[in-house]
């Protein structure tokens, strides 16, 4: 649960109000019920902060003891409701298709009926009373969970390990309790904390008009309504009662709030490391002078101790297309993500160079970066907003960043959709991002970039959502642009046999370092790294022999805040010895243009 | 395993159109297509898991491993109950005893059964996922694209344990992929699906080595390759 002010305040209060309602009736009850014939009806005084009611009962101690009832009856009701809507939600996913129309056709109506009247309407109709006001508010809390519960179990239901206990033979009734109850459970216990801060101030309300508590027994409510008549003459003797509602409801709310707050972040996995590392030194790389990007030593940490990117350096030729290659994990989306400075918070970015087209990246402005450098993500919806038209989209840029007049822009967008040799350009423009076809939305997304004039064009896997035959376009694409403009690519990829098809460079990562730099030429048979060499033994290709089994690297890529001192890859290597669990190998050069961090590579 | 005329409809949308064909016991066939074609809407036919109509006869049990080896496993069971889901009629040691023959057959320790699905490898989900499928004894299993959601260095391994549940235990399976490389590699026969028909059907040497349709041509066209000099 996160530590803010109100999630405080909200543990605070209902903690009070728990020990209030345990010990309150021991301590203050017969002071509570003594009947003082002397002292009818006094307003506050020392004796009596609250005053007395019409039998010179202190008002102050009944509010206290009051408190047990008032919470014991707000549960009592959230809980009638929680289960009557938990059951009517869950039933049509267990019954016959005709009896779950039935049950979500009753679901709907009774949500949209208010809830006050039906709380009173069933109060009226089971009686007078507390019963009837537990019983008429826990009508009202049911609709709500009911159709909680009917979306939550929705949600499961589609998901793949339902479909599986289906095919098993798992009866309905047991997928409901053994997949379904367990995996929606959290947020109706949430939601059920916030129920109770809504339970308790709707049966102060019933029990204020009078249809709730009766007397001799008495609730906050209750004590309101009796106070309520004197409220003019007395203030103080309406107002305890008044403020203990007010603050139980309030102390729920809160608490229920920052519950379902800290449950939708909580991480996934917290290292218990202390200091983050010092930056590793970076390593020797390829250095071009004219580079359109020249990174050095760049590293990326996040608190705890977790660096997933460490010193890595690389450049990027005018013309260029670089793959960057590795397993998720391997610290290569955040490369790219901290080259276009978007790293989410809260991680840190360190290096000692970072160049586009020569300039310091820190010196130039927010214009000359949003021109210069173009990016392309596996999404291509993560990039379009979907209730804009696309060319509309692409005029935004040259408009906001090259000051051109609105026509302008547009047939500029509409040129650069043409160029990405989108059909009928004039036309597309006019359509939303969900007419488009996948492929369609990330050609329309790299011609956006293609509005400015980029120097640096980033793909974070563009084509890994899209199908092979789609995929090939892309790639085309790409290369087409590269070769007109000039601009240079980092091209990022899990798949080692796109990055050679399309790349005339490929860089290999693992965990969070550059392993091993070498040219596209040299990638099928030059390959001195033991763990660029099992990625491409591990994936089949057209020529693959099919008698042999594929090769495979046994364990698994340590988790960025596990990697030790020495090659990170050597639990899984081959070749490694004693020197490669001890100390980590530079990345040294073996060849033109071919670096390796491999004490045993030769 | 034959399938005869099976057409799946989504509204006015056919997904699967009249498609027949056969799958021979003990043998891979593959399911090649694009995204839309109506690969993965035959698959969950052939399951029982969506309507359609035709008929599919020699499956009595089939069962299916999906895509995505982070939404097929119940993240809030063990991942001994998820495997042991479909064993009937088996209590306590008979029951532990087959789940470990089956983490067995995939390659996993009968450690594993104890933990929760988060603390294992995507490679490792997926390889329960199939111990799961297998305890039902089915007479066929289907494969959606079981291998898309791995990186590169398990893709292969899991690729070995298909073949080698074909090689060693005869499992006959229906295995879909929109890789041809994998599905060359994998498969004994390829049918290739377009626009929810069947455009190409037959052994993967003659499918791959020899195609007859220019859809078939042109998927073959765009898998990548590194370059050789």
């Amino acid at each position: 649960m996160p530590r803010t002010p109100s999630a405080v305040a909200g543990t605070v209060l209902v903690a009070l109000m728990v020990v209030l309602a345990v010990i309150g009736p021991p301590l203050w009850g017969d002071e509570a019920a003594r009947i003082d014939a002397t002292a009818v009806l006094q307003g506050g005084s020392a004796a009596h902060p609250f005053g007395t009611d019409n039998l010179g009962r202190d008002l102050l101690a009944r509010v206290l003891v009051a408190a047990r009832y008032s919470l014991l009856l707000a549960l009592a009701a959230a809980l009638i409701g929680g289960v009557a809507g938990i059951v009517l939600g869950a039933l049509p996913s267990v019954l016959p298709r005709r009896g779950a129309r039935f049950v979500t056709g009753m679901v709907n109506a009774l949500v949209a009926f208010p809830g006050l009247l039906l709380a009173m309407f069933t109060a009226v109709v089971t009686g007078l009373g507390a019963r009837g006001a537990v019983l008429g508010i826990g009508a009202a809390i049911a609709p709500g969970f009911a159709r909680l519960t009917q979306t939550l179990a929705a949600s499961v239901a589609g998901a793949d390990y339902v479909a599986a206990a289906r095919m098993l033979g798992v009866p309905r009734h047991r997928v409901l309790a053994r997949h379904v109850l367990p995996n929606i459970a959290e947020p109706l216990i949430l939601n059920l904390a916030m129920a109770l801060g809504g339970a308790l101030l709707g049966l102060s309300g019933m029990s204020f008009l009078g249809l709730g508590v009766q007397p001799p027994d008495y609730d906050w409510g209750r004590l309101l309504f009796d106070g309520f008549g004197r409220i003019y003459v007395n203030p103080e003797v309406a107002l305890g009662p008044a403020a203990a509602v007010a603050l139980a409801g309030i102390g729920f709310n809160l608490l229920g709030d920052a519950l379902a707050k800290g449950a939708a972040r909580r991480p996934a996995h917290r290292p218990d490391g202390a200091a983050p590392p010092a930056a590793p030194a970076p390593d020797e790389a390829e250095v071009q002078p004219d580079a359109v990007l020249d990174v050095r030593g760049l590293t990326v940490s996040f608190p705890g101790g977790v660096t997933p990117v460490r010193g890595v350096s690389l450049s990027v030729g005018p013309g260029e297309i670089v793959g960057l290659v590795g397993e998720s994990g391997s610290g290569k989306s955040l490369t790219a993500a901290a080259v276009g400075g978007l790293v989410p918070y809260p991680g840190a970015v360190s290096h000692t160079a970072l160049r586009l087209s020569g300039e310091e990246a820190a010196t130039l402005t927010q214009k000359e970066l949003g021109t210069s450098l173009a990016m392309v993500f596996q999404d291509p919806m993560a990039s379009l907003n979907p209730a804009l038209r696309v060319g509309g989209q692409l005029a935004e840029v040259a408009q906001v960043h090259q000051g051109a007049t609105r026509a302008e822009a547009r047939r500029r967008a509409v040129d650069r959709l043409g160029h990405v040799h989108l059909p009928e350009p004039e036309k597309q423009a006019g359509r939303h991002p969900h007419q488009l076809s996948g492929g369609m939305r990330q050609r329309a997304v790299i011609a956006m970039g293609l509005m400015g004039t980029p120097k640096l064009i980033i793909a974070d896997e563009p084509t890994t959502a899209l199908d092979v035959t789609v995929q090939r376009q892309i790639l085309r694409l790409l290369r087409e642009v590269t070769e007109e403009t000039r601009a240079g690519v980092l091209f990022i990829s899990h798949d080692i046999a796109v990055v050679g098809e399309l790349c005339d460079r490929v860089v290999v990562m693992y965990a969070g370092r550059v392993v091993e730099e070498l040219p596209v030429e040299r990638l099928a048979e030059g390959a001195a790294h033991p763990y660029t060499r099992a990625l491409l033994g591990s994936l089949p290709d057209m020529d693959t022999d099919r008698s042999r089994p594929l090769a495979s690297i046994p364990g698994r890529q340590p988790a960025p805040g596990d990697v030790g001192d020495g090659c990170a890859f050597a639990p899984r290597c081959p070749l490694a010895g004693e020197r490669c669990e001890s100390s980590r190998p530079p990345l040294a050069r073996v060849g033109a243009g071919h670096l390796v961090a491999c004490w045993e590579a030769s | 395993m034959r399938i005869d005329n099976l057409t799946v409809r989504f509204g006015g949308f056919t997904a699967v159109d009249s498609v027949s064909l056969d799958v021979p016991e003990g043998h891979i066939v593959g399911l090649v297509g694009e995204s839309g074609s109506g690969k993965s809407s035959l698959a969950r036919a052939v399951c029982g898991l969506v309507p359609h109509t035709g008929l599919v006869s020699g499956a009595s049990r089939p069962q299916m491993v999906f895509q995505d080896p982070y939404a097929s496993l119940d993240p809030r069971m063990k991942i001994g109950e998820s495997v042991a889901e479909g064993l009937r009629g088996l209590r306590g040691a008979a029951r532990d005893a087959e789940v470990a023959r089956l983490l067995g057959l995939v390659s996993l320790p009968a450690e594993l059964a104890g933990r929760y699905p988060r603390e294992l490898s995507g490679g490792q989900r997926q390889r329960v996922a199939i111990a799961r499928a297998l305890g039902a004894r089915p007479d066929l299993l289907v494969a959606d694209e079981i291998t898309s959601a791995l990186d590169v260095s398990v893709q292969g391994a899991v690729l070995n344990l298909v073949r080698s549940l074909r090689d060693e235990l005869g499992v006959t399976i229906l295995f879909i992929s929109h890789n041809l490389a994998v599905v060359r590699y994998v498969c004994d026969e390829v049918a290739v699906l377009h626009h929810g028909r069947l455009v190409e059907h037959g052994p993967t040497e003659d499918v791959i080595g020899a195609p007859a349709h220019d859809y078939t041509r042109a998927l073959i066209e765009a898998v990548p390759r590194v370059p050789r000099p």
